[in-house]
């Protein structure tokens, strides 16, 4: 049935969020910690293991599916839940700051790719990845 | 009159499901738009998002509010479906049908880009900040916090004991940035390589606004989305970690 598929994703991001904090707290911060990354990392377990086992049937895949096909709608929900008027009424150093800091990280893209690749090449070399 | 008073309650009490209407017909003219007026050369997706910053702006003008257009009362329910309870179901639901291989392969270079991400923003933030005339510790690391994320700028400010002027330009800047990375990703994807599961996970790291980096990667190539977010997601708990303690003590340590 399709709830058992929405089931599973709404444990997996429960449990995820519960580590989270609980790593947060481990470190002495009261903040989650990866929360999203965890239960990301256990859905690919899961339905990883249900499928090789074969029991994720396609009714169950739907109900992981549909949340998965919204992500758009919902990401332009957020959107339109952002306090842009705030931001921009912030003032100068906010603009400037926020600019510059994505622009930043974005110019680090590259960098750390060519980096990463350099040292990867030989590890992909012997897996025999495509 | 009395037909207006029926629609009004009627999507009053319906809100989520308005929000389901509203953002579908948004999603459907963003994409007709693309297709019609640009040939497809700029992805359906972005001008949508581009379109929810515009109704956000309008909905913060119309009401005075913080909650762009959830804050129009007929329209609330889309703070329920672009709240922080759906956007991470919908997050984590991305995840299926990722290969464990590729998250393997750039696990490394995924780590180093959220601590260089996170170096890169309490940087610029607080050397903006400086340069802006804010030289005190305390406000640096806060200004800087929010180059980090919109969460990293208060929860670092109340923790080193910031003004609420400060701390509420810190959340300003971790919104410009989210803004930025939500309409700038698409236009510079090409020419930064952001082409490949690793490159996204890198991509993720350095930028760390779940927000920012979730509406970016929809923007570009919806299946790169869950490589970014897996990194992204461990940001801005980092930067909490670091903002009120090392980095803090490290810009009081430079500027006395």
């Amino acid at each position: 049935m399709t709830i058992y598929g929405t089931a599973i994703l709404a444990i997996c991001l429960l449990v995820g969020q519960i580590a989270g904090v609980l790593l947060g707290r481990a470190i002495g911060i009261d903040a989650n910690v990866g929360g999203v990354g965890i239960a990301m990392l256990m859905l690919i377990g899961v339905t990883s293991s249900l499928q090789h086992r074969g029991r994720l049937v396609p009714a169950t895949q739907n109900g992981i599916l549909f949340w998965s096909s919204v992500y758009i709608p919902v990401v332009v929900a957020m959107a339109a839940c952002q306090n842009v008027r705030g931001a921009l009424a912030g003032g100068a150093v906010a603009i400037v700051a926020g600019v510059a800091a994505a622009a930043a990280a974005f110019a680090m893209v590259p960098v750390i790719l060519r980096s990463a690749s350099v040292v990867r090449e030989p590890a992909d070399g012997v897996h025999g990845e495509a | 009159m009395r037909i207006q008073d029926a629609i009004e309650s009627v999507i009053a009490d319906h809100s989520f499901v308005a929000a389901l209407a509203v953002m579908g017909v948004v999603v459907w003219g963003s994409h007709a738009v693309a297709r019609r007026f640009t040939g497809g050369r700029i992805h359906g997706s972005a001008i949508a998002i581009a379109v929810g910053l515009c109704l956000a702006y309008a909905g913060g003008w119309a009401t005075g509010g913080r909650k762009g257009l959830a804050d129009i009362e007929c329209l609330a329910g889309i703070g329920l479906l672009g709240g922080g309870m759906l956007r991470d179901l919908a997050i984590v639901a991305t995840a299926y049908g990722v290969r464990m291989q590729e998250l393997r392969n750039a696990g490394m270079a995924g780590g180093v880009s959220l601590v260089v991400g996170i170096v890169i923003a309490f940087v610029v933030g607080s050397t903006t900040a400086y340069a802006f005339g804010y030289r005190d510790a305390v406000s640096m690391t806060t200004i800087g916090g929010g180059a980090a994320t919109f969460i990293v700028g208060p929860v670092t400010g109340a923790a080193v004991g910031a003004g609420s002027d400060v701390i509420a330009l810190s959340i300003a800047t971790g919104v410009v940035k989210a803004v930025v990375v939500m309409i700038g990703t698409p236009l510079i994807a090409p020419w930064i390589g952001l082409t490949s599961p690793r490159a996204a996970l890198i991509y993720g790291g350095l930028l760390g606004t779940t927000s920012g980096v979730a509406a970016g990667l929809a923007a570009t190539d919806e299946r790169l989305v869950p490589y970014g977010a897996m990194t992204a997601t461990f940001y801005t708990g980092l930067g909490c970690l670091v903002g009120p303690s090392v980095v803090f003590v490290v810009i009081r340590s430079l500027v006395g």
